[in-house]
């Protein structure tokens, strides 16, 4: 491995993991002092296509608390047919099956490049895939008619074996029955009413059926499709009927009167399809798929009320504890999440709507399942349209990219404790040895669930170095991690992925050095965003960036090399160089900053933030920017007020928004028309570069971004111009003389006010 | 005291005169008051005592003013003159009567041979006549009845010669005949002020109706021969006498016994009130002298006793038993009714008219006061006092039928439109605008008359007067010359001031395992289909206004969307039961026509949909309140019919359990039998009630439903009970389809609320039938059909005055079936009495039987029935004691002497202590005893009639040609003779009973087998022959089942066969296996309860 950065490459490559250190202090007082902790993004099914799974179980660690999975980093003593985990230590006996098992003969999960092993469980019945729909009715004509095409569509996409479901809702919640011939049934529920899971299932005849079960319990798995048939039917059998019911769906009857909005039990709805897959189907990948078109106005998780004269709950009102509905909405579908998650099902929430729907009351819905949050502005939309067919793509075996009920199950070699996690997920409270009592995120757990996952669901997940000071590593001493995630993968085998890793030591007194240039500080900007947006959640603002900054400034303070007292000094050498960078983009970026956003637009960014991949979240972090010019191909530019040129293209990327920016001459001379004329075809195919590119993003990512076509002077420039670093502003434009860049109307400071009081802080002895 | 009068006149008219003075007097008090007899008016001030006083004096009774109408003060002229005048009064009367006259003739078969005749000739007119049915009775003899008037009983025997020629010769007398209430009728012109003296008088003496039976003497034959009276005469006069025909007989008598009534008058004067004088003639009746009678009354009593025990048998012992001829036979008063009054229409313009019995087919002219189709009084002349009413004990009701549906040559009420101001009214009391308000100061002011405040007429209603003070528009205008007619309610009559949505019909079918098994869900889809065109609608309309949805339900509801625009209706299930909402507002209720493809379709797929359903628990309530959020939504009123089929035992409001106890029958706790197991169902029908939400329940029991809890919903909200036990498509589907046929069909008002106003004096105090009341004083109706019923009460409150009677004013505000909001009027004048005699002799039977019976039913909700039973006999036996006091004349104590109006109480009396409600036998459950309980409590006068006195038609008895019904025959056992088949009906149950032996022709050619022994007992279906016989008896019973508002399943029962138990439980003069007594027991223990009261 020539640098780190080809090694951290590589191991994000095989084993889908990046740790903010690659080198680990060998005490709990240096980790500590190290500002950063260490911790790792996973991704527990990122795409192996090199990778085919093994046909049979994973060999087990026989101690009762432990349970690791063999492992390359194993002992092994082939003539006693033993291997010693590397977490306890305890020696087992391979099973009969690995009589053969020699030095040359050695089963995959022993070789080094086998890291990653995946396993494919034969055992246990197959359950279908669940998906069920539940749609808003309270849109209007053509939205409505958009979201049943987009779900007739849908249609087509879904695995023919997989069981569907049917609920609408609006003033009433119906569930509809679908095995039915002729005349269309469904169950309805007032919508104002909050009932309780066995209430549910009784009104809707799923209990009768439960009481044979029991006496009959070995035939309990081949009845399981039977019981709930009437509401979840295999798609293949109800497919016209299906169809037809979506495309007799009808907006919302009851009357809206001048000055309200419609009454919409989104509450109960989704309570209603929880419950309704909870007695059914517990256990079973199962994906429940909301479809809002507004805010929930009545019933348990109303998150405001139908008159239209009183406006949806502000960030202004939630800080001024003015938002009357929140806390017990927020309740009622925290509620509802963790049922669902302890049913292993998850929930998306696709809304669509030019107000805010109550993403922020029903986030915890998508965030605790894995489920996804889409946010447009109209089901009308290519947004929501082509997002919503994305989330049915197939991966290149042809399965979907969606697996479920995953359980992730973390051990550490005993230098190390499990301090939390931040995803998708929620704890299921295994406490085990390897559990810290102190929590970064979820803890207190070594396993948690993750409900809903794809190949790019990553978790950032917190470790504690419990080594004592003076109980020194041995030189060249490896602490490992094994990721046990087992889930139902899309075809509906149960699988098993196994990822161990392993990292060296190293005293920090002695070898800072290896630990400073083994920071990977992409992935540590990334999990401290993680850890400062987990905190936004439940602390100030202005709480959260001062933790922020107060961390910055400890860790230039421990890996800078400055004078005292000398701002001028400072350097930060190139493992940590752009780490500053990536704060200050942070601390202006939405997932901390409220200013201009909706708190439903914060969720929806955090929810986002809190489940890509490390890519993904730098783009979020700190958008790219793109310059295209005559001047030479298009080329990467600085964030930065000084990058908008008159004669540049700008294309940048901030994961939720593609902004391609036209200079202002660039935009003159297409307002001139000299695109059309064939003597100047180059402008043509300069105007045409970035929508190329921009096109590319827009196919391969998830959820759809914002596609906007500005150019200079445009109101939607404002999405470039609130991103880039305000070098130049209108305090300071003239200062610097330059003609160059476009000034930012903004009392933010810039990168570099940033960065000059960053080095004074950090060489000041005071703090 | 009618009966006393009466007599008076006859004999030396001077006399008499006598004794009217007094009465005359007291009525007149403030008139007379100048007059000669001066001294008793004096009296009079003192209401009754003063009466009494002053008959001694022998005042005459001036009355006879009657000539002039304003008579009061005329008429203090004097006796004689009045007599004069009487005299023309009768002549008036005449002409009038000219009804009446030959009512007469028709009156009775006896009678109206001799009588006839006489009478006709007789300017008389009516009083001749009417004696027929009285004095038939009292031939009867076995008791003899002798008519109040009693007209000694001699005269009696003359009565019958005499009385015809007699009559003709005094004339007055005449009207005195039995049918005092006639007479009043024709006088009403004349009386209205005081005509009534004149006529009174007659009429009084009319009163003398009064039959007074003696214990059988001999058994008479039966009515019809007249002849039998003659034996009587032997007997007793009395029998005659009995009979109106007193009327006639007492002018007889003046004859004749005149010996011995004048001997009586004389007497009277000094002792007796002033009634007596009157009486003392009937005593005259010296029925009591009826001598033979007597002694057998002792006898009877001991048969009293013996009351229980004794067979039903008719029997032997004469001595023991009264001849069951002899007592008063409703058959043959039914049948007089019918040919003295069933041919001239009834016109109402006169104030406190009789109107004809109910069985009676007549028509009405509405000419001011409301017909008797829509109001029927227990009586039409009231006291005036609080302390008479006390007295007498006769309960003072109206039977309101408001939307009483009238036969095709009487014209609806006519519509009247007041504009935007709405109908006027009174400002103080609210009283409609109405045929008894007084115009004055040139039109511009009216006086109200229930109130008496005055009002300014508005300038867009003003019109000048005539010279008789009347509006010179008052025939062009329905609401100052009609008894009935409706106004259009204005925004301010509508809830919450907006015109109301047409109603709704929603069909809510329990679609559990029962109602599946038996069919009936399949029958009723397939019914439905096409009874959908039939609702009903308004006048012209090309299709009904009316919207309908469906609802299905076992456990959970089912809704069904059947919007026209969809191609398969949808079915939406609400489970929460607890919490009860309608799913869907669009395409729940629809237009027929518009949906009738997603309706149909429906209709098909409900059966089959449940077809193999598990399901057997039911829910009731929130089936209901479904209805209720359904309608509200719609905004609109509306019915919900439910069909439903068992015990509502599932989780959810309303849950029942079984509670049936035959145990607790007979105890102090057996009221709980009838009282609903828990308040759900009445707080659930208030909430309807506030809705307009109707609901009419058919049930299909195999066991026990708890008719009493669920019956409670309909009646409180206007709604019917149909009740279907052991429900099987093939028995059942005729009977109850055409039930659901004509009730969907029936027109209907909704979200109606009844006001009955009064004139000062007297107050509705209380209220009986299918509706809610939160107040006093209004009737709340979500639902209103014109079956059903409403009685209404009335108490006292001061003083009435006899010259402006007592005023009835129901005002119906209600939303028509087209959604039309209207006020319906019903209007009544009634007079007020002085003398109680008056009141008896006006008094309605059938009506006061309408009363009592729904009176008891309600007592059993909170007593025990045997009080019920007690107070009913009690009250009875003090109505008839008070007669017999105050009215009849002095007799021995051994005699029964009954009021002519009130001779069949006893009868029918015995008829609602039998009925299975109160007295259940062993074979009644129940819930049919809640369901017949709840059935009586909305039933008007006919229905209670029949429902308690079922008719016995003989089939074979009359020749085949005669087309029309065969006359009825009493309901007892010993009327059927084996060789024959009758006929039985009482509005819900139909009997065809074949006797042993009838011929075989008849068997063969009604059942189409050849013996007796071959007639499947228990058919429920004739076949159709083609033969006269076979289409006669078809066509009887189809003309039957048309009469009565339910179908009435027909039960061939054979003689001597098991189910003829069943049909003996409907011969109501026998006594009955539950221990009702026999006819004759009963009357007897009346007997003995009266001469308690009156020892």
């Amino acid at each position: 491995m020539a640098t780190y950065l080809e090694f951290i490459q590589q191991n994000e490559d095989r084993d889908g993991v990046r740790f903010s250190w690659n080198v680990w202090p060998s005490s709990r007082l240096e980790a500590t002092r190290m500002v950063v902790p260490l911790a790792c993004l996973l991704t527990p099914l990122k795409e192996r296509p090199d990778l085919p799974p093994v046909q049979y179980e994973p060999v087990l660690c026989s101690r009762p608390t432990c349970k690791a999975v063999l492992n390359p980093l194993c002992q092994v003593d082939y003539r006693a047919k033993l291997w010693a985990c590397n977490f306890c230590f305890q020696r087992n006996q391979f099973p009969p099956a690995y009589g053969g098992i020699s030095e040359v003969n050695q089963p995959a999960e022993l070789m080094p490049q086998f890291s990653t092993i995946e396993y494919m469980i034969q055992r246990g019945a197959q359950s279908p895939l669940i998906f069920l729909y539940v749609v808003d009715t309270c849109l209007e004509e053509d939205d409505l008619q958009a979201l049943k095409e987009s779900l007739q569509m849908s249609l087509s996409l879904l695995p023919p074996d997989a069981l569907v479901g049917l609920i609408t809702f609006g003033r009433m919640v119906q569930v509809h029955e679908l095995s039915c011939e002729g005349i269309s049934k469904s169950y309805v529920f007032r919508g104002t009413k909050d009932l309780t899971a066995k209430q549910i299932q009784d009104m809707l005849g799923l209990t009768k059926p439960a009481v044979p079960m029991q006496q009959a319990r070995p035939a309990q798995p081949q009845e399981h499709p039977f019981v709930s048939s009437r509401f979840l039917q295999p798609l293949h059998k109800i497919d016209m009927n299906l169809t037809d019911l979506l495309g007799e769906l009808q907006r919302d009857p009851w009357p809206v009167t001048q000055g309200k909005r419609p009454l919409r039990s989104t509450g109960v709805a989704l309570s209603i399809a929880v419950g309704l897959l909870e007695g059914t189907f517990p256990n079973t990948g199962a994906r429940i798929m909301l479809f809002t078109g507004g805010p929930p106005t009545q019933g348990p998780g109303m998150v405001v009320g139908d008159e239209l004269k009183i406006p949806i709950r502000s960030w202004h009102d939630i800080e001024k504890d003015n938002a009357r509905f929140m806390k017990k909405a927020t309740k009622h579908y925290e509620m509802l999440a963790n049922r669902t998650a302890a049913n292993g099902h998850c929930i998306d929430i696709y809304a669509c709507a030019l107000d805010q729907t109550g993403l922020l009351e029903m986030k915890c819905c998508a965030n605790l399942t894995g489920g996804y949050m889409v946010m447009g502005d109209s089901f009308n939309t290519s947004l929501f349209k082509q997002t919503f067919q994305r989330i049915f793509t197939k991966d290149f075996n042809g399965d979907f990219r969606m697996a479920f009920g995953a359980t992730l199950d973390v051990k550490t070699s005993r230098e190390l404790k499990i301090a939390g996690a931040i995803g998708p997920c929620v704890s299921l409270n295994v406490k085990g040895p390897c559990v810290s009592e102190n929590e970064l995120g979820v803890g207190g757990t070594s396993q948690w669930k993750i409900c809903g996952l794809d190949p790019t669901s990553t978790l950032g997940i917190y470790f504690e170095v419990v080594n004592q000071h003076n109980a020194p590593i041995p030189q060249g001493g490896r602490g490992a991690i094994q990721f046990v995630t087992h889930y139902q993968h899309s075809s509906t085998q149960r699988r098993i992925r196994v990822t161990t890793i392993a990292r060296n030591w190293a005293d920090a007194q002695t070898q800072l050095r290896h630990i400073e240039a083994a920071f990977d500080q992409e992935a540590a900007a990334v999990l401290m965003a993680r850890l400062g947006v987990f905190r936004a959640e439940s602390e100030e603002g202005p709480d959260v960036l001062r933790w922020l900054d107060r961390q910055l400034i400890r860790l230039c303070q421990k890996f800078g090399q400055y004078n005292k007292e000398d701002p001028a000094s400072f350097r930060l050498s190139d493992s940590f160089s752009l780490y500053p960078q990536f704060m200050f983009h942070l601390r202006r970026s939405p997932f901390l900053q409220v200013f201009n956003n909706s708190p439903d637009e914060s969720s929806y960014y955090r929810h986002h933030f809190a489940r890509q991949d490390l890519t993904q979240s730098l783009i979020m972090i700190q958008p790219i920017l793109y310059s295209y010019s005559f001047h030479g191909p298009p080329e990467p530019v600085l964030l930065d007020s000084s990058s908008i040129l008159a004669d540049r293209i700008l294309l940048m990327d901030t994961f939720f928004q593609i902004v391609i920016y036209l200079g202002e001459t660039i935009a003159q001379w297409r307002k001139a028309g000299y695109q059309d004329m064939p003597e100047y075809e180059n402008f043509r195919h300069l105007l045409q570069a970035p929508l190329d590119d921009a096109q590319e993003i827009l196919q391969a990512r998830f959820p759809m971004p914002r596609y906007i076509n500005t150019e200079h002077g445009g109101s939607q420039a404002r999405f470039l111009l609130s991103k880039v670093n305000p070098s130049q502003t209108h305090n300071n434009l003239y200062a610097w003389g330059q003609e160059t860049g476009a000034p930012i109307l903004t009392d933010d400071v810039s990168l570099q006010v940033f960065m000059d009081h960053l080095k004074k802080l950090a060489v000041s002895s005071a703090c | 005291m009618n009966v006393n009068q009466s007599i008076p006149p006859v004999p030396p008219f001077g006399q008499p005169q006598p004794v009217y003075p007094g009465y005359h007097q007291s009525s007149y008090s403030g008139q007379s008051g100048s007059t000669a007899p001066t001294i008793p008016y004096g009296a009079y001030n003192g209401p009754v005592p003063g009466y009494q006083q002053t008959p001694p004096q022998g005042i005459s009774r001036a009355p006879p003013s009657s000539g002039a109408p304003p008579a009061s003060t005329a008429q203090a002229a004097c006796g004689q003159v009045a007599y004069g005048q009487f005299g023309q009064g009768d002549v008036q009367n005449g002409p009038s009567s000219a009804v009446q006259m030959q009512r007469l003739p028709g009156s009775q078969p006896f009678g109206s041979p001799l009588a006839p005749v006489g009478n006709q000739p007789a300017v008389l007119q009516p009083y001749g006549p009417p004696p027929t049915s009285a004095q038939v009775t009292a031939q009867l003899a076995g008791m003899q009845i002798s008519s109040a008037v009693a007209p000694a009983p001699p005269s009696s025997e003359l009565g019958y010669g005499p009385p015809t020629s007699l009559a003709s010769a005094s004339g007055s007398f005449p009207n005195s005949g039995l049918y005092g209430s006639y007479p009043q009728g024709q006088a009403s012109p004349v009386s209205q002020a005081q005509g009534h003296p004149g006529i009174q008088t007659p009429q009084r003496s009319a009163p003398s109706q009064a039959s007074s039976f003696t214990p059988p003497a001999s058994g008479g034959p039966r009515l019809p021969s007249v002849t039998g009276p003659l034996l009587p005469g032997q007997g007793f006069g009395a029998p005659s006498v009995s009979q109106p025909n007193h009327v006639s007989s007492p002018p007889p008598q003046a004859l004749p016994p005149g010996t011995q009534m004048t001997g009586l008058l004389g007497p009277p004067p000094p002792m007796h009130s002033p009634q007596q004088p009157g009486y003392q003639p009937q005593q005259n009746g010296s029925f009591g002298s009826a001598r033979g009678p007597q002694p057998n009354y002792g006898s009877p009593y001991p048969a009293a006793p013996t009351f229980g025990s004794q067979p039903g048998l008719p029997q032997p012992l004469p001595p023991k038993r009264l001849d069951p001829d002899a007592i008063p036979s409703p058959i043959q008063v039914i049948e007089d009714d019918r040919n003295n009054r069933g041919t001239e229409p009834f016109v109402t313009g006169v104030r406190g008219q009789v109107p004809p019995l109910v069985t009676t087919n007549f028509l009405v002219k509405d000419q001011g006061n409301a017909s008797p189709r829509y109001i029927r009084c227990t009586s039409y002349n009231i006291p005036c006092t609080s302390d008479m009413a006390k007295q007498a004990q006769v309960p003072l009701a109206a039977v309101i039928k408001p939307l009483a549906r009238l036969p095709p040559d009487e014209a609806s009420p006519y519509v009247v439109d007041h504009g935007e101001s709405g109908p006027l009214r009174c400002n103080r009391c609210k009283a409609y605008m109405c045929p008894f308000m007084q115009f004055i100061e040139g039109g511009r002011r009216f006086q109200c008359c229930f109130c008496s405040c005055i009002n300014d007429v508005p300038p867009q209603y003003f019109q000048h007067l005539d010279h008789t003070g009347k509006r010179v528009d008052a025939y062009d205008r329905p609401e100052l010359s009609l008894g009935s007619y409706e106004f259009l309610a204005t925004v301010d009559y509508c809830k919450n001031n907006k015109f109301p949505s047409p109603p709704a019909f929603i069909f809510m079918i329990d679609v559990s395992y029962n109602a599946i098994r038996t069919g009936l869900v399949r029958l009723l889809c397939e019914e439905l289909k096409s009874l959908l065109d039939f609702l009903p609608r308004e006048g012209g309309a090309e299709e009904s206004a009316i919207r309908v949805g469906f609802v299905t339900y076992n456990k959970v509801l089912h809704f069904y969307n059947v919007k026209s625009s969809l191609a398969q209706p949808q079915m939406m299930v609400v489970s929460d039961v607890a919490d009860m909402f309608v799913p869907l507002l669009d395409g729940f209720l629809v237009n027929v026509n518009e949906s009738r493809a997603v309706i149909t379709s429906l209709l098909d797929q409900i059966p089959e949909m449940f077809a193999d359903t598990r399901e057997t628990e039911t829910v009731f309530v929130p089936v209901i309140q479904a209805g209720i959020e359904a309608l509200k939504a719609a905004e609109c009123a509306g019915k919900l019919f439910l069909f439903h089929t068992s015990l509502p035992i599932a989780e959810a409001p309303g849950k029942l359990k079984n509670r049936d106890d035959r145990k607790l029958i007979n105890t102090d706790k057996e009221k709980t039998l009838f009282q609903p197991q828990t308040g759900a169902y009445q707080t659930l029908a208030k909430e309807c009630v506030a809705q307009g939400c109707c609901i009419d329940l058919f049930l299909f029991p195999n066991q026990y439903v708890d008719v009493a809890t669920l019956s409670v919903v309909p009646q409180l909200t206007g709604g019917s009970v149909y009740k279907y036990a052991c429900f099987q498509v093939e028995n059942d589907q005729e009977r109850f389809l055409s039930d659901l046929r004509r009730n969907v069909q029936k027109v209907v008002a909704f979200d109606a609320v009844m006001r009955v106003r009064t004139s000062t004096g007297i107050r509705a105090v209380d209220f009986f039938g299918a509706f809610y009341m939160s107040n006093t004083t209004d009737v709340e109706l979500a639902g209103l059909d014109g079956d059903k019923t409403v009685t209404v009460e009335f108490k006292h409150d001061d003083r009435l005055n006899e010259e402006s009677g007592a005023l009835l004013q129901c005002a119906l505000l209600y939303t028509s079936c087209a959604g039309q909001r209207r006020l319906r009027i019903h209007n009544l004048a009634l007079n007020c009495c002085t003398q109680l005699a008056d009141l008896y002799r006006n008094c309605e039977t059938d009506t006061l039987i309408n009363y009592m019976a729904k009176f008891a039913y309600r007592g059993v909700l909170n007593s025990p029935v045997k009080a019920v039973r007690d107070t009913l006999i009690t009250q009875c036996a003090q109505i008839l004691a008070c007669y017999r006091k105050n009215c009849a004349s002095p007799s021995s104590a051994g005699q029964l002497i009954l009021p002519e109006c009130m001779k069949l109480l006893p009868v029918y009396l015995n008829c609602v202590l039998k009925s299975d409600v109160l007295q259940p036998g062993a074979e009644v459950t129940t819930d049919d005893r809640a369901y017949v309980r709840q059935l009586v409590t909305s039933m008007d006068v006919a229905e209670t009639n029949v429902f308690f006195y079922p008719r016995l038609l003989p089939l074979t008895k009359s020749p085949i040609e005669s087309t029309t019904e065969p006359p009825a025959v009493r309901a007892s056992e010993e009327r059927l003779s084996n060789g024959d088949i009758y006929l039985l009906e009482n509005g819900l149950n139909l009997f065809l009973w074949v006797g042993a032996s009838v011929q075989q022709g008849v068997v063969q050619s009604l059942f189409s087998v050849s013996s007796f022994s071959q007639i499947t007992s228990g058919l429920s279906v004739l076949p159709v022959l083609d033969n006269p016989l076979s289409k006669k008896v078809q066509g009887l019973i189809d003309s039957l089942r048309a009469q009565r508002s339910r179908y009435m399943k027909l039960i061939v029962v054979k003689q001597e066969d098991k189910l003829e138990m069943l049909f003996k439980h409907f011969l109501v003069e026998d006594k009955s296996l539950s221990g009702g007594a026999s006819y004759v027991d009963f009357l007897c223990h009346m007997h003995k309860e009266i001469r308690q009261l009156l020892s």
